[in-house]
């Protein structure tokens, strides 16, 4: 089934319907008719989307859907593919299936999602996978990979899952991160992994280390290989090659006390001077 | 019926249920993949005396391994799942987390009872250790002075099938022996097998119990000692011609891969100097599990 932005929203559309697990039940004029916020206005969604195709699994959405809200919120299966910018809270609690996005997205995307796999191409904005404000605890399963960069508190709070950023990251990665890993293609800005209790955070390239994480070694921990295997299968490279480098590891949050790790590539003949 | 001038016996091999998981080791180099895979898998050729049975299933390249290391599959069989448990946490335990470059992984993922071999290990880290969920599988990474060790957490268990068997009868200790090494080599080709006593090859048969130490629960075999052909007491099931007997005991995880195996050996053990090939059995009392050598040759076109 195919939708496509007609109807450009005045203010965020929150569009949470537009979901395989709504709509695969539904007979297409029952799709047209679903409810969606203009504002605080209920309308029909054929207000804004044409509406064509089979109810079912499979949904493409496609127009500039940078003001509308929730796409995908807490979907459990089914493939979701939006071609063009969207809105906040893509997959915000989502549970499984899929969600790819040709262009960019917003803030909190994956919002305490459990599961399933989330794929940008362009940038997204902040909070990837966090907790929301006053919640406890951020992703809990789940993959997420943006191609460009990232806003502030990636993965802030989140306990379990996978968060690859290809391009550059705002501050705070990890913030209180309590499990999961962070891979940061192009490095991050200031307080990668402040208060974080446990967890991963891996950078391909030098980050400001915050004084409260120690230097531990430099090896390739075993399960980044398996991570790496995983990866690839999204089309994303995490080196491994013992002849290529390693990583630097710094253990920390030691303010919280924490347990997390920031591991760092460094490629051979850096590797070979720190050691030396 | 015969195979290349060999009589093959019209008998069959009386095998037993068992359980098995197949633990994967990879390692800095295949070199330390299969030390470690032997230190695993040595004094585990009988459940009588081991118990447990292992063995190497064979080298695993880098592409076919988790971690995209140099590997090695291993299959260990037991009588239970809870004995079979206990010596995995004691082997992987002892052998392999103690190896240098080491990691381990179960090689049975659809297997669904699982056994909590990484996440009772763990423990070894004295809470230094942590965890990675990736793929929906847990993994524990143990510190140890040379890095970490990483374990999955848990380990399938199926059913399986111990103690099918050839019996090569030779003319004398070297021709049995060539047919013997022939046969372990072509039986140990095809997965999902192992074959657990030293160099895939047992000389020492045993029959269950004894005649006269009332207290043991199997001695030698009398019947296929060449020795004692002829011996009063002695109901030997040695022609005259026969001077040697070697026995191939092999596991499988499943019925297909032990007939595909034990019809392997049969056909590299037919050669010149041996007599005849034959199979222990307890009169299909014992085990479930038969497998007639001349319905696993059916299929050859032979000279009867």
């Amino acid at each position: 089934m195919t939708l496509t932005l007609q109807q450009q929203p005045t203010v965020p559309l929150e569009a949470e319907v537009l979901s395989p697990d709504v709509i695969a039940p539904l007979g297409l004029d029952a799709v047209r008719a679903l409810p969606v916020f203009h504002g605080k206005r209920q309308r029909r969604l054929d207000e804004f989307f044409s509406v064509v195709g089979s109810p079912g699994d499979d949904l493409e959405i496609e127009g500039d859907l940078r003001k509308v809200k929730w796409i995908g919120r807490g979907m459990t299966r089914g493939r979701v593919a939006v071609r063009g910018d969207v809105g906040m809270h893509l997959g915000a609690y989502m549970k499984g299936g899929s969600i790819e996005v040709t262009g960019s997205a917003s803030d909190w995307v994956g919002g305490e999602m459990s599961g399933g796999t989330i794929r940008i191409s362009g940038n997204a904005g902040g909070q990837i996978g966090a907790a929301y404000r006053g919640s406890s605890t951020g992703m809990a399963d789940g993959t997420i990979v943006v191609g460009g960069s990232a806003g502030l508190e990636v993965g802030m709070r989140m306990k379990r899952g996978i968060i690859v950023i290809g391009g550059p990251v705002r501050d705070f990665a990890g913030l209180q991160m309590k499990g999961g890993t962070i891979v940061l293609g192009a490095g991050a800005e200031l307080r990668t992994g402040a208060w974080m209790m446990r967890g991963t955070i891996v950078s391909l390239k030098p980050i400001p280390i915050m004084p409260t994480f120690a230097y531990a070694s430099t090896y390739t921990p075993t399960f980044l290989r398996i991570l790496a295997r995983h990866l690839a299968t999204l089309g994303v490279t995490l080196p491994t090659d013992d002849a290529k480098g390693s990583y630097h590891r710094y253990n920390g949050d030691s303010s919280v006390p924490g347990k997390g790790e920031l591991f760092v590539w460094s490629a051979s003949a850096e590797a070979s001077a720190r050691q030396g | 019926m015969e195979w290349r001038g060999v009589a093959i016996r019209d008998t069959f091999a009386e095998a037993f249920d068992m359980y098995a998981a197949r633990v994967v080791i990879t390692a800095g180099s295949a070199a330390w993949a299969r030390t470690a895979g032997q230190a695993m898998t040595g004094f585990a050729t009988s459940v009588i005396g081991c118990k447990v049975e292992a063995g190497i299933e064979g080298d695993l390249d880098p592409a076919a391994t988790p971690d995209g290391r140099p590997g090695i599959s291993l299959l260990v069989f037991g009588v239970d799942q809870a004995g079979l448990t206990t010596r995995l946490l004691d082997r992987i335990g002892q052998t392999v987390l103690t190896c240098p470059t080491t990691a381990c992984f179960d090689g049975l993922p659809d297997a669904a009872s699982r056994a909590p071999v990484g996440g009772v290990l763990r423990h070894f880290g004295d809470r230094f250790q942590s965890s990675k969920v990736i793929d929906g599988v847990r993994y524990w990474r143990i510190p140890v002075m040379e890095g970490e060790f990483l374990i999955q957490e848990t380990f399938g268990i199926q059913k399986a099938i111990g103690g099918g068997n050839l019996l090569i009868l030779g003319a004398d200790q070297k021709s049995a022996l060539a047919a013997a090494e022939a046969a372990a080599t072509a039986m140990r080709a095809v997965r999902g097998v192992i074959l657990p006593f030293p160099g895939g090859i047992v000389r020492a048969g045993s029959k269950i119990g004894a005649r006269r130490y009332k207290s043991m629960i199997a001695s030698t075999n009398d019947a296929f000692c060449p020795t004692l052909r002829g011996r009063v007491g002695v109901d030997s099931a040695l022609p005259e011609n026969v001077n040697a007997v070697l026995e191939i005991v092999v596991d499988g995880l499943d019925r297909p891969a032990i007939e595909d195996s034990l019809r392997a050996g049969i056909d590299a053990a037919c050669r010149p100097g041996v007599v005849a090939i034959t199979a222990g059995n307890y009169g299909g009392k014992l085990g479930k599990h038969h497998f007639r050598l001349h319905d696993l040759c059916a299929s050859w076109s032979t000279s009867t």
